[in-house]
Parts: C-alpha cells; structure tokens; sequence
C-alpha cells in the first residue's frame, strides 16, 4: 500500500468533486452518529435526574407500614385494625439477624412550626438516631440527632431545607434557637438539606425530627408506632426477608400472616430494580435507533461508494494498467469510505456535544432541579469515533470488492 | 529476444467459445519499431493485451526478456506492467480530474516513488515531450495530439522495455496522428524504445519498421519495412 499526501489530496478531491453528492450520503451518516451520542446523553441525564430523587436512600431498605386486615384469623373478623408497637422493634432485631437496622418512626402532621414572625406548615417526626442509616441527612449546620438526645429525652430537632429557609429567610446558622412546634418549644440543633424525593412518611425538607420519645409523648402514642424501617446486612435481600417478619409480626398481632394487605411492606429494592429495569430497557432502544439509523447512514455510504466505482471503472481499468495492484484499488477506495464516515461523524459528535452541553447548561440554570449531567463521556465520544472508521471500513468492502474485480483490460473497453 | 511467445492459444468462453488466438508465434527484439496490424477481429487487440499482461492465455508461453509471463498473481502482474510496458491508449486514457503533470507521475505513484522526486521525473519527461507549459493543464484543456504526448510521457516515465501502443492515432486527425508517428520512431531511433504498434491504418504501420500481419488469429507474413514503402497510401503521409 503506498500511501503520501497525494493519498489525502486523491480522497479529498474525489469527496469534494461530487459535493451534494457527499454532502447528502455523508448526512445520513452524521445523523446516526448525532442521535446515537445525543440520546445516550439525555438518557444518561434523565437517569441522573430521577436516581437524584433517591439520593441519600438505602437501596435495601424495606418499611413496615401496619393497615386494615383483609382475612379473619383466630376470631378476628376482618377489616380490623391494629397497629405497630414498639416491641415490633426489638423482636424482629431478636429473630431476624440478617437486619443490619431496625428503626421505627412516628408522624404527626399538620402542625405549624414557628420562630419569631415566621411559620411554616410542617410535619413532625419522632425518630431515633440509627434513623439516618435509612435516610441519609446532609447536615449543613450542627449535627444530627443522636443516642444522648434520645436517651435524654432532650426537646431538641432537625429541621428541613424547606422549614429552615421559610423560618430563617436571612439564613445563618439557626443551632442552639428554639422553635415552636404545637405547643411546644425544641432547641435546633441541626438543619438537614438532603432533597432526595423518596422519603418515608412525608418530605424530609418539611420535616421536623424530634427524638422518637419525646415524640411518643407529647404525641400520646403509647407503645404505637406508625412505620418500622429496616435494612438489611450487606448482601442480603430484603425481599427474602420478607416472609420471616411478616411471620413474627403476624403471630405477635394476631392477623393472617398471608393477608398481605393487613401489613404493607414497602421494599426500595424493588423500586430501585424497577427504575434500573426501566433505564435497561430505555438505553437498549437509545442503541437500537442510534446504531439503526447510523447502519442506514452507512448503507447510503456504501450504496454511493457503489455508484462511484462504477463510475470510475475506467478510471481504475487505467490505474491497474499502469501498475496498480488490487491492493492499491482497495485502500484507495476503503479510505474514501473511511474518510466520508469519518468526517461526516465527526461533526454529528460535534453537534451532539455541543447541544448536550446546552441541555446540561438550561437544566441546571433552574436551582430546582437536580444536578444532572447530560453530557456523554470523552470516552464514549471516542468509541464513537473508532465506530465510525470500522463502519466506514464495512461500508467500504462490497465497493472495493467490486473495485478489486475490476480488470484493467475494462480501461479499453469501456469508452 | 525481448519478447518470445510460443504457440500461444486464447479462447473466449462468453457463451459460444471463440477461438481468438491459434498459436501465435512472434519474436521481437530489443529496439525494435513493429506494428501488428489486422482487421478487427483479427485477434490483434487479444495479442495486444497478453503482450501487455493484461489478460491471460490459454496455452503456449510467453516471455518477455527471459521471464516467463504465465499464471501470474494479480500483484505481480501489476508490477510488471508498471515496470516493464508502457500503455498508449487509443482514447489516451488520462484520468480527467488530474492534471497532466499528475497523470504522468501516477505509475511512479504505484512504484512508490517519492513526491518531490516523481514531480521532478514527470515535469522532466513533459518537457522532452514539448509539454512542460501545459503541465497544469487538465486534460479536457487540451488538443488530442497533445493528450497523446501527455499519455506518451506516462507511458515513458517508468522507462519500461516496451512500449505498447493500442491504435495511438484512431482519435487524431492526419496532421498530429503523423507527428504522434514521427515522435514514436524518434523515441525508437533515439533511445532505442522498443515500440509496438497495434493498428489497422496501413499508413500507421508503414511508420514502423516490421509489419506483422494477423488474420483470423494467425500471424500471416511478417514484412521488413525498413525502407517505408509497404503502404501505397503511406509513403509520405498517413491516409486517413
């Protein structure tokens, strides 16, 4: 294969001398490559934005959430109601030891949270410390709730992004004030930002958390809780846990433990598959139209390259002629396949980045939305580019092959 | 001898076998101006392209300067027609979208040539041929007689030991086809080019030296034309 400039200048001309012609191939080509790098950037977005709506979650976590009975057992009639208790907890730590947490949680909602002037609708929840290894807080200032305020019975809490900027609008650091909850005083000690969309009984941005006895108190709950979170030790699945508490909360409770609806459990593992199932499923079609339409594209590349052979039959019977091997003809005609592809892709790779760069630009101009990145990889954007040289290479072979059949003996016989 | 074929058979299998080529025996050596000339259908452009290693033949053998020129792989073929055959093509055959100069330098291209260096041979080579003005000219800028010298100077630049040329006047009116003539005996004169003429203007062959006549795809007499006088159309000129 002999290969200088001239090489070059050789493609470059015969590329340009059919301009609309290339253009128009090139296009088909350039719009594979656009699609293919600008839907795997926006499905890489918009998987960015919902798993933003899970951030700070354990993915294995499964919540207990008590209801009406749906079967009569031992007497019972159905339609029963009974409700969660605290030695729930300790029990399922007791008889489930593949439970790395167990935490239950109280809600009151509807009350309104004042300081000074200032106040603003918000939900209170009664939780213990070992709480934030279900829903991870981000604490901007002061610190979580921890073992000696439940231990203490301290009136203290952690307020909300939401409930932190509608009662400080100036900010700051509000630890150590006290704000009025119901009727009663607690002291900030910490202001949790987390904005995951997941989050058990209410947002965690219009919360109040309180420690779980204090909450029980005032609240007049009793040995009642409203849910019973927990998580599982790393490896195991929450899903096969299931049956084991639903027994132990069955027998205790006295409902059927078949009757699903008597005890609702809520397990993320599953939404998180879901959502994973969804984003499989979603990046499978984002290959099947990128890859579909730039195979139409490189097709059209090499019907074009057909014609162009045939075109230049004569032209190739005179270059074998005068000492051009098969060789020669083929990479001739494979780097002009090679060069359309790779031109061509290289500004659809151009186009995509550029237009992902804005939709990354506008979506995160809105401080609502969450932090995603639709841009594609470097490396993605590489791939892309060696993609090309191969396809250009494929749609180059049947042209070539039917180059390479030319005789030079056609140079005469063709006028 | 520079050129040797012994009994050389071609057959064409489109459908009905055509028998084109029934033992053709020929000699040429080294400097030597011989035209084959025949009617069309004679079998002279068959010969024409197996001298040319263009295509192949059925039996007998051919050599050209003691290689036998017989089953060869396509890349050695090609290397033999760029070094060893220059090609005069009736319709020139020069690749339009290049300029003559480009048109000159592409079997040097095929050698692996430098660029500069193949630049300098193929400016060279137009300008023995009185053509170095039009260099980079395309070849649809230029007169008939010029694109045959253009396709001349192709032909020479790899300096090969002979020198094929397939009807070099069929496109020329009388004047250049005459001067084309004349250029090709200067070459053969001078630098003693081997040069063979496939034609069936008898004023052509007259040009040459040796007339081989074919008919029917058998060399019939081969003429010593050293004194021009075999044509009576063509002792001064060429008759179109």
């Amino acid at each position: 294969m002999r290969f200088d400039i001239d090489s070059f200048r050789e493609i470059a001309d015969s590329l340009v001398r059919n301009k609309s012609r290339s253009l128009l191939t090139g296009f088909g080509v350039f719009w594979g490559i656009f699609m293919l790098l600008f839907l795997m950037g926006g499905g890489k977005g918009f998987k960015d934005m919902i798993s933003a709506n899970f951030a700070g979650f354990a993915t294995n976590t499964d919540i207990l959430v008590s209801s009406r009975t749906s079967k009569p057992w031992h007497g019972f009639k159905e339609e029963r109601y009974w409700q969660l208790s605290y030695t729930d907890v300790e029990r399922l730590k007791q008889m489930v030891p593949e439970l790395e947490t167990v935490t239950p949680v109280i809600n009151s909602w509807g009350q309104t949270a004042v300081y000074g002037a200032n106040s603003v609708q918000a939900g209170i929840r009664g939780i213990y410390a070992d709480y934030a290894k279900i829903e991870e807080p981000r604490v901007v200032y002061g610190r979580p709730l921890n073992d000696a305020d439940i231990l203490q019975e301290r009136k203290v809490c952690m307020i909300g992004k939401r409930v932190y900027n509608s009662l400080f609008p100036d900010g700051g650091d509000p630890c150590g004030t006290f704000i009025k909850v119901g009727s009663v005083y607690y002291q900030i000690v910490g202001v949790d930002f987390s904005s995951g969309n997941i989050s058990v009984g209410g947002r965690a941005d219009q919360t109040v958390s309180i420690p779980l006895p204090v909450a029980q108190k005032l609240l007049n709950r009793g040995a009642n809780v409203d849910l019973i979170c927990t998580t599982g030790k790393p490896g195991v699945r929450m899903s096969d846990m299931e049956p084991r508490m639903r027994q132990i909360v069955a027998r205790q409770h006295l409902f059927d433990p078949s009757d699903k609806q008597a005890l609702v459990m809520i397990n993320t593992e599953q939404m998180f598959a879901l959502v994973d199932n969804l984003f499989v499923g979603v990046s499978f079609l984002i290959w099947l139209i990128g890859l579909g339409t730039i195979l139409a594209g490189v097709i059209g590349v090499s019907n074009i390259m057909m014609v162009t052979v045939k075109e230049r039959t004569t032209e190739i019977g005179i270059r074998r002629a005068i000492g051009a091997t098969p060789r020669d003809i083929l990479s001739q005609i494979i780097l002009e396949s090679i060069s359309l592809t790779l031109v061509a892709g290289s500004f659809g790779i151009v186009l995509a980045v550029q237009l992902l760069r804005l939709v990354t630009f506008i979506v995160r101009s809105n401080p609502d939305n969450p932090a995603a990145d639709f841009q594609v990889t470097f490396w993605l954007a590489v791939t892309a580019a060696l993609l090309l040289t191969v396809l250009g290479v494929v749609a180059g072979l049947a042209p070539a092959s039917r180059a390479m059949a030319i005789k030079p003996v056609d140079a005469m016989r063709d006028e | 001898m520079l050129i040797e074929l012994k009994g050389v058979n071609k057959t064409y299998n489109n459908g009905q076998p055509l028998h084109v080529l029934k033992g053709i025996d020929l000699s040429i050596d080294s400097g030597e101006f011989v035209s084959i000339m025949g009617a069309s259908g004679s079998g002279k452009s068959t010969l024409l392209n197996i001298l040319g290693i263009l295509d192949n033949y059925d039996t007998g053998e051919y050599h050209i300067d003691g290689r036998l020129i017989k089953g060869l792989s396509e890349k050695q073929a090609a290397d033999y027609r760029n070094r060893l055959i220059g090609f005069i093509f009736q319709s020139f055959n020069l690749i339009g979208f290049k300029t003559a100069v480009e048109n000159v330098e592409l079997p040097l291209f095929y050698q692996g040539v430098g660029r500069s260096r193949r630049h300098q041979m193929a400016m060279e080579y137009l300008d023995r041929l009185g053509l170095a003005d039009w260099a980079s000219h395309y070849p649809n800028e230029m007169s008939g007689g010029q694109k045959q010298r253009v396709a001349i100077a192709r032909a020479l630049i790899t300096n090969p030991k002979i020198l094929l040329a397939d009807e070099p006047t069929g496109a020329l009116d009388s004047k250049t086809s005459e001067e084309v003539m004349q250029l090709l005996s200067r070459l053969n004169r001078q630098e003693g080019v081997t040069i063979i003429v496939v034609t069936h203007e008898s004023g052509v062959a007259n040009c040459t030296d040796k007339i081989v006549h074919i008919k029917d795809g058998i060399i019939g007499e081969i003429e010593d034309n050293r004194e021009h006088r075999a044509s009576m159309f063509g002792v001064n000129t060429i008759m179109k």
